[in-house]
């Protein structure tokens, strides 16, 4: 046999190999692949493997997206950014080459709400890429939606809509909209948004029931916190609570208080409703009542140092001090046990003397991993119920 | 001719085409702006001829709408441009860009959601380190702490969540240190009260080469090269409120110290092996030769301090900004050379290029000024009518320049 019969028969013989092999090694395993993706962890754990992965899932067919998406949703966030990567890579090249995508699986996959929010959302922004309609077909039922991304566009045309009306003098229809908006807001600015027009149309709003703001603390001290020394120190409040107890405190005995607020944004002041306090730890406690072991998320914002404990358990801290406060500043997931839970904060005040350094405040809501409120004594997330006419 | 001289010449074809190949590599190196003020942090473009005057209808090649916003610089490694943005109410939606240096069409983008807190000042934006590259990938850093890396053609090599690591890795009004990649290894510096590291990262999977504790204190200036003789012995340059410390990039040891207290914002910058550092006004350091000894103070000025744009040192001259006043100075001796009141505010660092030095205002009028002569003169001032917060790139013989809505490339 010469060399060239030889090599002949082997590329006929590697020919017949790959004629006969299943059509598509990546399209065969994809869940072994996505296995490797959702093996990711924190301090680079398992990114060589996850990359080999990605590479070769990236080079599937279309009909592989909703695999891909419906993995997210239990891949830890790292394992989610490897899995979007793949899917935008798929969908681009897809696009580009003009091959046909899903589009009814992925509406299917969009409307279903037990699905991954942010696997949703990219299948949304997937099909409006080839669909525009999509928008308005979708966007209006998703008011309610476990997706913030999906209930803010639903409230934001609610509000554009209801102050087209209000413009135009139809305020009852105007004001019925507003009404509606709110049920799904969570954002502030679009809470803001409807609150200011309902108001001046007289309706009474209750927007720390709306958020789940925690409005009512036991709080004492002040403590010692010169030099922001006191952070790191565990004064009794951290061994126990009891609420009648007098304290030793930076400025002689203390004793709990219960302090109470009715601001629209759940901020309980303490320079303002107590003391301007430097060098200053307060502690505040509360209640939060659950019908049954669960879930949820306390947000909180604040432009002081702060540790949070629930039922003894410390579950985040963080010592920063006056570099700005913002609605759901920090989100700490946190699991309730059946019935009282207690939760304490410890929020820490330096002694800057600059006029921006000076706030000494915080808010604390609970929601669930969607940001709509959960309430002490009721287990249900819930937004506020107002009366509605349809318009 | 025999066959050895046929060899021969065979041989030193080959050695030319070789030379000729290293030669044009070279010169497509040179034109890259691969990271926060260029490759070497230097903030010059040598050889790049970018013009001078520009307006709406003037020297404007194209000018490109962005989907968010950033105070993130482009970067231009070979024919296209990179670009970082954060999207969406709670700017964590991560987006990083690629678009062709000629037509500025998009060649790709990809997504990513935010791992870390996204809170950040009002001026500022999760999208606010400049990406940096080596050449074949891209690192795509945000202030939420994700750090991207992606090849050039978009597709994700590995994936960091440095606030997931250390959830205390924050700070509420925004981080802004850029990444630099010295060799293979990309460092990041990030500092805040709650919890302060620098780390370095191999190039190809992201895994943490060093870890190293700062001292807890806001600061967003960014690291940079102080290239060894030896390119394995780099070192890199971490700039904070207690100093400048220098270490072996690759390894993160230590090798010295300068322990006086130094900005927070304008980062240092190296020119001809002297570090000039915002320190007691700008401060010219002069490393031991054997990059191990604590370096010799060459000289110091408290007049030259800096606001938020870095130092630049360009043809044997140090320029430094504070307020809208630019300062001249010998780079050698710091003798005060001249001075020059500019209008508004300035948050992007100068470049430099062809003799002229770019300053983009605030609400984006960019002066030009003569970088040579013997006093201070304004060559032209060109107008974008949008805000102006990134340090621009040079390359192509152009400026790319980002707003949060727009790139431009201004261009002859």
């Amino acid at each position: 046999m010469t060399g060239n019969n030889l090599a002949l028969r082997l590329a006929a013989s590697l020919s017949i190999l790959l004629l006969t092999a299943p059509p598509s090694l990546t399209a065969a395993e994809p869940d072994e692949l996505i296995s490797t993706i959702k093996s990711v962890d924190k301090k680079a754990r398992g990114n060589p493997a996850a990359a080999r992965a990605v590479a070769e899932l990236s080079a599937a067919e279309p009909a592989v997206l909703l695999t891909v998406l419906t993995a997210f949703g239990d891949a830890n966030p790292l394992a989610a950014n490897y899995l979007r990567s793949v899917t935008e890579t798929i969908v681009d090249r897809a696009i580009a080459g003009k091959k046909k995508l899903p589009r009814k699986l992925l509406e299917a996959f969009i409307v279903d709400r037990k699905h991954d929010p942010q696997a949703r959302r990219l299948a949304f922004e997937i099909l409006a890429r080839v669909d525009a309609s999509i928008v308005d077909r979708l966007i209006p039922g998703m008011l309610t939606d476990p997706s913030p991304l999906f209930r803010r566009d639903a409230v934001a045309r609610l509000i554009e809509l209801a102050e087209r009306l209000n413009k135009e003098g139809q305020a009852d229809l105007a004001g019925t909209l507003y009404k509606r908006a709110l049920r799904g807001a969570t954002d502030d600015d679009q809470v803001k948004a409807i609150a200011k027009p309902l108001r001046k149309m007289g309706e009474k709003l209750d927007l720390p029931r709306h958020f789940g703001f925690l409005t009512q603390w036991h709080i004492v001290g002040p403590f010692d916190n010169t030099l922001n020394k006191g952070f790191n120190v565990a004064y009794p409040p951290e061994k126990k609570i009891d609420l009648k107890e007098k304290l030793a405190g930076k400025l002689g005995p203390a004793s709990w208080k219960l302090y109470k607020t009715s601001n629209d944004f759940g901020i309980l002041d303490i320079a303002k409703q107590i003391s301007p306090y430097k060098g200053a730890v307060m502690y505040c406690t509360t209640v939060f009542e659950a019908q049954a072991p669960r879930s949820i998320q306390f947000r909180l914002g604040t432009p002081n140092a702060w540790k949070l404990w629930v039922n003894g358990r410390q579950v985040f801290a963080n010592e920063e001090y006056h570099r700005g406060m913002k609605l759901d500043q920090y989100s700490v997931p946190v699991t309730l046990r059946a019935g009282s839970n207690t939760i304490l904060l410890k929020i820490c005040q330096n002694e800057q003397e600059e006029d921006w350094a000076q706030r000494y405040q915080f808010q604390v809501r609970t929601c669930n991993v969607s940001g709509i409120a959960v309430h002490s004594s009721d287990n249900s997330a819930s937004l506020p119920r107002l009366k509605e006419t349809q318009p | 001719m025999t066959r050895p001289d046929s060899h021969r010449i065979h041989r030193l074809g080959s050695m030319l085409a070789l030379v000729l190949v290293a030669l044009l590599v070279t010169e497509l190196t040179a034109a890259d702006w691969r990271q926060f003020r260029g490759n070497l942090s230097s903030s010059v473009a040598a050889g790049e001829k970018p013009p001078v005057t520009w307006g709406e209808t003037e020297n404007i090649a194209w000018k490109i709408p962005l989907a968010g916003r950033g105070l993130s610089g482009p970067i231009v490694v070979t024919d296209r441009v990179y670009l970082t943005s954060s999207d969406g109410f709670n700017q964590d939606r991560l987006l990083v860009e690629c678009f062709d240096v000629k037509t500025g069409v998009r060649r790709w983008r990809r997504s990513f959601q935010a791992t870390g807190r996204t809170q950040c000042h009002s001026k500022m934006a999760n999208a606010t380190p400049t990406p940096a590259s080596d050449g074949k990938r891209i690192f795509a850093f945000y202030s939420s702490n994700d750090l991207v890396c992606l090849d050039l053609d978009g597709n994700l090599l590995w994936y960091r969540g440095l606030t997931h690591d250390y959830p205390n890795a924050s700070n509420s009004l925004g981080m802004a240190s850029s990444p630099v990649v010295i060799g293979d290894t990309v460092i990041v510096q990030v500092e805040s009260q709650s919890d302060s590291f620098a780390m370095g990262l191999d190039v190809r999977d992201g895994t943490t080469r060093w870890h190293r504790k700062q001292h807890r204190f806001d600061n967003w200036s960014s690291p940079i090269e102080l290239p060894g003789k030896d390119p394995a012995k780099s070192l890199v340059l971490l700039q904070n409120m207690v100093g400048l410390t220098a270490l072996e990039a690759r390894t993160g040891t230590e090798a010295w110290h300068y322990d006086e207290p130094s900005s927070r914002t304008p980062s240092s910058v190296v020119a001809d092996g002297i570090v000039f550092i915002p320190s007691n006004g700008l401060t010219a350091l002069r490393p031991a030769a054997d990059g191990k000894q604590a370096p010799e103070i060459a000289w110091k000025d408290n007049r030259f301090g800096s606001g938020t744009p870095s130092p630049l040192v360009y043809r044997g001259r140090v320029f430094t900004m504070s307020g809208p006043i630019v300062k001249c100075s010998d780079a050698a001796n710091g003798k005060l050379i001249w001075q020059l009141r500019l209008k508004g505010a300035f948050t992007s660092s100068p470049v430099a290029a062809d003799g002229h030095l770019y300053y983009f205002s605030e609400t984006g009028l960019t002066y030009v000024v003569d970088a040579s002569g013997p006093k201070g003169k304004i060559v032209s001032e060109n107008p974008l009518g949008a805000t102006i917060l990134c340090t621009p790139a040079i390359a192509d013989n152009s400026i790319f320049v980002r707003s949060h809505g727009h790139l431009w490339k201004i261009s002859r």
